[in-house]
């Protein structure tokens, strides 16, 4: 019998063991995309200041959403792109920010500032991090350079099966709105389902739709053209220097990733020291370093070399942005609508 | 006093059962039933017969017959050849088939990702063979590929244990009675082994049914299963209503699939229930 009570308490223990919900001060949970930080400096951050960082990562802002909303941790910090921080913000889920507690501000141009008013209209919940475009990044041995300046090339039938579309929703459909010559933020039904129309008609000639293993693929010489972020393409072009970027001329997203403060946070201060952190030059090089995308932060963009300040694929020009949009939230109507056009998508022959 | 203790021993899987079993399925079945604002609905459920979830839940079921048929013929020579064999390169020869299994299942699929693709080590082998390219990756054919290489030991283990079990004795007197090898076969080793064969099915076909990592990854994103739609579901729509629901017509699918299994199977001695 002793025995039985004995195994029956260890059960017990066991469980408890994850049941008391720890919760001291120096801590801090931080929610970001997959291989968008410098690993190191969260170490340096938890040596300058003792604050301990738990780091999570996502993989599209549609799962940043889930976890966030699944309510199983209190996240202190999050990064992602502007509709889904529009959204957050609409449902009320994002707390100001105080800038005066995070000096290094400053070091931000406010030229994104004013670009990220279109989901944060009065620049008081985000503070950007890195932004960028989508466009086409293709092998110039297997491409004409002359026919990527459109999202044209995408259907031409000389490229089957050697074209990666970009798994995710809004991209896909962004890139059919755009040749259509539409706003990417429609929620017209008619409009839609031209788009889809297109997308359907692309299918037979995509070799796969990916998101974050696009770039390898091109690497790897496994498909002539794929639809890729920026920075990804920037990343892409270190590593094979047959690849080039183009934004076409119809048109294409920008956007911009920032962070904000979550209403689950609770170590507000340490969230708001690890961004001041995140702003200061040597850890904004680094990061840059790291991830390769745009960054906001001036003092970066002064201290690089001027070849790469001109590069047109990390630092996108003036007029490639103007003929841009930023993707705004839809509501759920539209969203539903785009979730079930795009399995019609996925599952058509 | 001596029952209870037994009945004790049981409290740790008693505990687990609950816990991620029963609960989880309860869960389910409440989101399953209800609507985000958390009124009762059917619409979760009937939304399988939207032609998008009919078309992917036809994939599926179309795929996974396959995947078990082909892991079905692959696996029964097999087992007998093996049961023909030495008792000492039995066991080698069941430790390799075992082996891959010890690598991650991911990795396993990445890996045939990365021989499979265009510029992979496969096509370049054909290439300086001179033989055209192999251009599955991206179709459901990969995926087939795919899963038969992963189940396949699951059939092979149940069939193998149920052949090794039939006496030789039995085989003797069926000789001895004037009996040819076909009749042998059809009448004695095949009626024998068929429990091996039922499990064998079952924990081929179930998992190939449900299985969504697989056509995530060799199929490009084009072959859309309904594993892949119910991860959409709660991944990216947020609609943990709608996973659960189609989840739910899954496991009536799942169980009514194994029912069917054990039907068949006549004082199932190794089957899976």
């Amino acid at each position: 019998m002793k025995k039985t009570l004995l195994l029956l308490f260890a059960i017990l223990a066991v469980f408890c063991a994850g049941c008391g919900k720890k919760d001291s001060p120096n801590t801090l949970t931080v929610l970001n995309y997959g291989k968008y930080m410098e690993p190191k400096v969260l170490d340096m951050f938890e040596e300058e200041t003792g604050i301990k960082v738990e780091y999570e990562e996502y993989i599209t802002p549609e799962n940043m959403y889930t976890k966030y909303k699944a309510g199983a941790i209190d996240y202190d910090l999050v990064c992602t792109s502007d509709y889904m921080i529009e959204k957050l913000i609409q449902e009320g889920e994002v707390l100001e920010m105080d800038y005066n507690k995070i000096p290094f501000t400053e070091n931000l141009e406010q030229t994104y500032f004013d670009f990220s008013k279109s989901f944060d209209p009065e620049n008081k919940y985000t503070l950007p991090y890195f932004f960028g475009t989508v466009g086409i990044l293709y092998n110039k041995d297997m491409v004409d350079a002359t026919k990527v300046d459109s999202w044209d090339i995408l259907w031409d039938k000389e490229y089957s099966d050697k074209i990666i579309m970009a798994d995710s929703v809004r991209d896909s459909f962004m890139v059919a709105l755009k040749r259509l010559g539409y706003s990417l933020n429609t929620s017209e039904e008619e409009k839609l389902r031209e788009a889809q129309k297109l997308l359907i008609e692309q299918k037979p000639m995509v070799y796969s739709y990916l998101v974050d293993e696009a770039q390898d693929e091109m690497i790897a010489e496994n498909a002539a053209m794929a639809v890729v972020y920026s920075g990804e393409a920037g990343y892409a072009l270190e590593y094979n220097d047959k690849l080039a970027f183009s934004v076409p001329k119809e048109g294409s997203n920008m956007w911009i990733d920032s962070w904000f403060i979550p209403k689950s946070a609770k170590h507000t201060e340490n969230a708001e020291k690890f961004l001041n952190f995140l702003c200061r030059k040597d850890i904004a090089m680094l990061n840059f370093d790291y991830v390769y995308y745009a960054t906001p932060n001036i003092q970066v963009k002064e201290a690089l070399d001027q070849e790469l300040q001109e590069n047109p694929t990390i630092f996108p020009p003036k007029e490639t942005l103007d003929n841009c949009e930023v993707l705004k939230p839809l509501d759920d109507e539209t969203t539903m609508k785009y979730n079930l056009y795009w399995k019609e998508i996925k599952s058509a022959d | 006093m001596r029952n209870l203790k037994r009945q004790l021993l049981a409290g740790p899987y008693l505990l687990w059962m609950t816990g991620f079993i029963l609960l989880p399925v309860a869960v389910i079945l409440y989101y399953a039933f209800t609507t985000t604002s958390g009124s009762f609905t059917f619409l979760n459920i009937s939304s399988i017969t939207f032609s998008v979830h009919l078309k992917a839940l036809i994939l599926s079921l179309k795929l996974a017959l396959i995947c078990t048929v082909i892991c079905l013929v692959l696996s029964y020579p097999l087992a007998m050849i093996l049961n023909g064999m030495k008792t000492k390169s039995q066991g080698f020869i069941v430790f390799v088939f075992i082996l891959p299994m010890w690598m991650n299942f991911m990795l396993r699929i990445l890996a045939w990702k990365m021989l499979l693709s265009n510029n992979g080590v496969i096509n370049s082998l054909l290439g300086t063979l001179g033989l055209p390219k192999l251009d599955i990756l991206n179709t459901p054919a990969a995926v087939v590929f795919c899963m038969v290489y992963d189940f396949l030991p699951f059939m092979i283990l149940p069939i193998y244990n149920a052949m090794a079990r039939i006496q030789t004795d039995t085989i003797e007197a069926a000789r001895d009675l004037g009996a040819g090898t076909i009749t042998i076969f059809f009448k004695i080793i095949v009626p024998l082994t068929m429990s091996g064969v039922v499990s064998g099915i079952i924990m081929v076909f179930v998992p190939a049914l449900t299985s969504f990592a697989v056509s995530d990854l060799l199929g490009g994103g084009k072959v859309l299963l309904i594993g892949n739609v119910i991860e959409q579901a709660f991944m990216q729509e947020y609609n943990w209503n709608l996973g659960s629901g189609l989840s739910f017509v899954l496991m009536i699918f799942v169980i009514a699939s194994m029912a069917l299994m054990n039907s068949w199977e006549d004082e199932g001695r190794t089957g899976v229930w």
